[in-house]
């Protein structure tokens, strides 16, 4: 098929291989080596998506990543990646592509009703519209926004790529790789530094690839740019990266760079991740980001067909691609013209040159003159006409008097324009460097390096081959004498051609139509016109921040790098302020859009978060066990028999247990291991309790508050000998149990002799409970006499398990007598099959969570951070006995004492009974003491833990209620949606409240 | 991502390897039944937001396990000095200024 619009020759495309794709399902063909864009161009496409707002006809304005309008949908392997920028879209065979934000198509697309009534979509629209009524907000106004404005359509399924992650240092990391970057390359190369060069685009050489009016060393610019970079490739110290955005430059010379890997490729090697991340920590960085061309801001210039000038000679130059055959240039600047002639030489019908200065240089004259080119000078383009296509131009003379006077109409179908250059400052201010303004050439530059960086060429505004390279070289040169601390001699590149020009223009052009009724855009993506700046200025906003966000411009993909200095301009020009006053705002992270996947890299799925499973896992599995989260636990809940539902099954383990006797799989309680001859000094300065006098063969309750006086943790601790302890903590304190352990040692007790070491993952504990506990682990425990004289309740021994070493603890967190084995993990899996089997011989039940919660609030057991919530004091809690009495210092024992901790009406731990024995409360419920309470009444305090306790037959509770202790057998309520639930105060411990059946 | 030195291990290494805890030199006072309720809460709650040099306490989690202090400029994030728990803390007017020319 043919290719109304490439070239006969030139250009960087393979011509051989012909490559086909589709668009909107219409086939079409370009070749290796082009864009979706340039193969779109060569196809005679403009018009290629809809705008955000208004629903314009928008073409393809650039040939770069800064691309605001020619934002398609890529299909892969059945799903849809929206937005991507058909500029950096690499065509590949068989790429389906499709345009966005239009319904039913992009000729016909009704939403295009919101160009015509613009009038009701000013700037800062969505503020005053919707603003009331409130409930209208989520039924209707979101829903219509959404679905009229908008981009592309987010996939459907999840993402089927997978992406990688690389580390990387290097001395000096180079990005970009036009002639700056190139020259500032080779020199840190040939110090020997270690050097990283990226590179966005296919290729690397930037703008040396689109030059065909220079030459360097006497070569072509491309053929140069080949050399240069097959000798940095043959070099053992440098990585080049193509295809590789350095999108985030943040602190400590740590720039994030994306790699994509595969998304060029037509079928991929599917071992490949699509994108990588490269997180690189550079010595020095360079950074070479060159400087894009600025729309200007006519009337109408937004029709398809109109494209900034140098993208119109980089589609010729480097893809073979003509942008029309009659084409106007619009420029007030010199390198534009340079454009007109490349395309004059091609064949291309350039209509007209119009320049808005009165006297362009005599040498562009003179060669538009040979080449028989119109020049319209001191002229200015007012507005354009044709819908889908820019049919014509429409030109005004510039007056002395400041107006325009009509200089009729000139036909093309394609329009080049040139506002001049912005440097690309981003990368520059993400490292946290200030921008300064540069009158003379009308744009802001990098000012004072803040980090270990330095612009160079066009970034810092720069322009001329020659100059370019020199400063490249020069930037690389001090980039590794900086890093590395070595020089190297090297022969800079001799170049002719390629001159920085001069000229340019900002913000809003003059034009003599009707101001009310036309469209100048200033941010295309987000649809911002110069009106709407403007009228944010008359409606209060000052600071460019705020014309931002009312307005959104520079608020696109691009964040304002083609918009901001003509928004800047023209806000500066209503508030009747220096551009330097009006202030700029800051470039982000990313500068580009980046993908989600490629942050996330490998951590999702299974490999989200790390998945902690005890040794009965399998078992459990097995078994029909319902599992919970308990963090990155995976705790068994119940054990389902026979089809029971959790009611069932856990009624069913409790009565087992406190009956019989059951088993629980204890391994996730944190253990901490306390060794030295300062052990014991330590845990009495750590723990609420005494430990000096603690035997060894003995267990105690330790209870763990802050400095503050709450209560953190908990856990029975073990005495193993003079200088060891054996400490457990909640199954999700134990980290910050540990750190606070450290923390203390390290920084306020230096002086102890006391080592800690986490242990929570080298032992497998099994608990066994309830009255046959004793008969279950006697078979195949040695070492140790079980009796209850011998071994009495809170005894720690160490013993065998089946010949195993094992930690016998007999200790208790159901009420009944208890037994906590611990073996080493290797053993764990054997030490539950074992006692699973033997409990069957007893009529006993394997148990799990919710039994465990069940049966510990039976006896009024706080769970840390169940029942407390980091406000709870030991009192509270009912827990003095648990304080060392004759302890001068403890943590938290100054706390405790602290006039808000001892005051009245703290909130205290008790227990609550619905009045309905069968009614459940819901944890969390709030407690009142009004039966029904007006609006705004602070609740008494709140239910923490609420079970079904089959040992009464009836529901019990647990709450924090204010002066609750004092409250016992009054009636307080439940407010609930349904009608308020009347409780009575009871104390905490609702089944053996002597305790009797722990001692047996 | 910052750029920590542990003064224990002698490495540099990514601040994923650290984690911060604040304020540094903040001890806690060695008679705490002696202290008042005024000082006891600022022990516990009342610390400086400094913007500008700054001394905070560090500790290795993922490496050594060891505290460590650091002072950092807050506006810059560039750290001054890093140095062991328990030396004393350095003069802060000084290292800005050092930083500074
Ligand atoms: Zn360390």
């Amino acid at each position: 098929m043919s290719q109304p619009f490439r070239t006969e020759k030139g250009g960087r495309i393979e011509r051989a291989e012909q490559l086909t794709f589709t668009f909107d399902g219409e086939e079409m063909h370009g070749h290796k080596g082009d864009t979706l864009a340039s193969a779109l161009l060569a196809n005679g496409v403009h018009l290629v998506g809809r705008s955000f707002k208004y629903h314009r006809p928008r073409g393809i304005l650039t040939a770069g990543s800064e691309e605001p309008n020619a934002l398609v949908g890529i299909y892969r392997n059945g799903d849809q990646t929206p937005n991507m920028r058909a500029t950096q879209v690499e065509l590949y065979q068989g790429l389906e592509a499709t345009s966005q934000n239009r319904f039913p198509s992009l000729g016909f697309d009704i939403g295009a009703v919101n160009d015509r009534l613009s009038m009701f979509f000013p700037a800062g629209f969505y503020y005053k519209t919707f603003m009331w009524p409130k409930s209208f907000w989520d039924k209707v106004y979101e829903p219509v926004i959404r679905s009229a404005a908008g981009l592309g359509k987010p996939p459907k399924n999840p993402d089927h790529d997978f992406y990688g992650n690389m580390y990387a240092h290097c001395d000096v990391l180079v990005a970009g790789s036009g002639p700056a970057g190139l020259a500032a390359a080779l020199a840190a190369a040939e110090t020997g530094a270690k050097v990283i060069l990226c590179d966005e685009q296919a290729e690397f050489g930037g703008s040396l690839l689109s030059e065909v009016n220079a030459s360097v060393d006497g070569k072509s610019p491309t053929e140069w740019t080949g050399e240069a970079i097959a000798k940095l490739d043959a070099m053992d110290n440098v990585t080049l990266l193509t295809r590789t955005t350095a999108f985030g430059y943040f602190a400590h010379n740590y720039v994030a760079l994306v790699e994509r890997v595969t998304e060029h490729l037509s079928s991929p090697d599917p071992k490949l991740p699509r994108e990588r991340l490269w997180q690189v920590r550079a010595k020095e960085v360079v950074i070479a980001s060159g400087a894009i061309e600025r729309p200007m801001v006519f009337p109408e210039n937004d029709r398809p067909g109109i494209l900034l000038a140098e993208a119109g000679r980089t589609y010729l130059n480097r893809y073979g691609v003509k942008v029309g055959h009659k084409v106007v240039v619009a420029t007030a600047c010199d390198t534009a013209w340079q454009a007109a002639f490349d395309l004059a030489d091609h064949g291309v019908e350039v209509a007209a040159i119009v320049d808005m200065r009165e006297t362009p240089p005599e040498s562009l004259l003179s060669i538009a003159k040979a080449r028989g080119i119109r020049v319209e000078a001191g002229c200015v383009v007012t507005g354009t006409l044709g819908r889908k296509r820019v049919k014509s131009a429409l030109i005004g003379r510039l007056m002395t008097s400041g107006k325009v006077a009509s200089g009729g109409q000139i036909d093309c179908d394609a329009l080049l324009m040139s506002g001049g250059w912005t440097p690309t400052v981003s990368l520059y201010s993400q490292s946290r460097g200030k921008v300064v303004w540069n009158a003379d050439m009308g744009a802001y530059v990098p000012g004072k390096s803040v980090q270990k960086e330095r612009s160079t060429g066009g970034a810092k505004g720069l322009y001329g081959l020659q100059a370019t390279l020199e400063d490249g070289y020069a930037a690389g040169e001090e980039a590794a004498k900086a890093a590395i601390g070595k020089s190297a001699k090297i022969t800079h590149a001799a170049s002719s051609g390629g001159e920085a020009g001069e000229g340019g223009t900002l913000g809003a052009l003059p034009h003599d139509r009707n101001a009310a009724k036309v469209k100048a855009f200033v941010d295309y993506q987000n649809d911002v016109t110069a009106k709407d700046v403007k009228l944010a200025v008359r409606e209060g906003m000052q600071s460019i921040e705020h014309i931002k966000r009312y307005t959104t411009t520079g608020m696109a993909t691009d964040q304002g790098r083609l918009s901001n200095m003509n928004a800047l301009q023209i806000a500066s020009g209503a508030l009747e302020k220096p551009v330097t006053d009006v202030g700029l705002t800051t470039f982000r992270q990313p500068y580009t859009p980046t993908t989600f996947g490629v942050f996330a890299g490998v951590a999702r799925g299974d490999f989200f978060d790390p998945v902690r499973k005890t040794p009965s896992h399998d078992w459990v599995v097995k078994h029909g066990g319902v599992f919970e989260d308990v963090g990155q636990w995976k705790r068994t809940w119940y054990f389902p028999k026979n089809g029971e539902d959790m009611h069932a099954a856990v009624a069913r383990e409790c009565k087992t247990v406190r009956d019989n006797v059951g088993l629980f799989d204890a391994s996730t309680l944190g253990k901490i291991e306390v060794v030295g001859p300062d052990a014991a000094e330590f845990l009495e300065r750590m723990y609420t309790n005494p430990w000096k006098k603690l035997a060894p063969g003995r267990c105690r309750y330790g209870l763990l508050l802050n400095d503050a006086g709450f209560i953190t943790d908990d856990g029975v601790i073990g005495r193993l000998a003079e200088d060891r302890f054996h400490v457990t903590t909640t199954t999700g304190g134990a980290p910050n149990v540990f750190a606070t352990m450290e923390d203390y040692l390290q920084t306020e007790w230096p002086d102890l002799d006391v080592w800690i070491t986490s242990t929570t993952e080298q032992y497998a504990v099994a608990a066994v409970q309830g009255p046959k506990a004793r008969e279950v682990i006697a078979p195949f425990i040695e070492g140790i006499d079980l009796s209850n004289e011998a071994f009495p309740h809170m005894s720690v021994k160490e013993a065998t398990f089946c010949g195993v070493p094992c930690r016998l603890f007999r200790i208790s967190f159901t009420g009944e007598l208890g037994f906590e084995i611990n073996v080493s993990r290797q053993h764990g899996k054997m030490m539950w099959e074992t006692l699973a089997k033997e409990i069957e011989k007893h009529n006993g039940t394997t148990y799990g969570t919710e039994t465990m919660h069940v049966l510990r609030a039976e006896k009024g057991y706080i769970i840390v951070g169940q029942d407390t919530d980091g406000t709870v004091t030991p009192q509270d809690a009912g827990m003095t006995w648990a304080i060392g009495k004759k302890k001068l210092d403890f943590v938290g024992k100054r706390g405790l004492d602290r006039p808000d901790l001892v005051a009245e009406n703290r909130k205290q731990f008790v227990g609550l009974f619905t009045k309905d024995p069968q009614v459940k409360l819901e944890e969390g419920a709030q407690v009142t003491s009004a039966e029904n309470p007006s609006t705004g009444t602070p609740a008494e305090g709140h239910v923490t833990s609420s079970y079904f306790s089959p040992a009464l037959g009836r529901n019990i509770a647990l709450a924090i209620v204010k002066n609750g202790h004092a409250l016992d057998g009054k009636t307080l309520y439940v407010p609930m949606p349904d009608g308020s639930i009347p409780v009575e105060i009871t104390g905490p411990v609702f089944y053996d409240k002597q305790g009797a059946r722990i001692n047996v | 991502m910052l750029l920590v030195y542990c003064p224990h291990c002698d490495v540099e290494r990514a601040e994923t390897e650290f984690s911060c805890r604040g304020q540094a030199h903040i001890a806690r006072p060695s008679d705490p039944s002696q202290t008042s309720d005024e000082d006891w809460v600022n022990y516990l709650y009342v610390r400086a937001n400094t913007k500008g040099v700054y001394a905070e306490r560090w500790r290795h989690i993922h490496g050594c396990g060891r505290f460590f202090n650091a002072v950092r400029d807050t506006v810059s994030d560039k750290f001054l000095k890093f140095y062991k728990a328990g030396e004393s803390m350095p003069d802060l007017e000084a290292l800005a200024k050092e930083a500074g020319k």
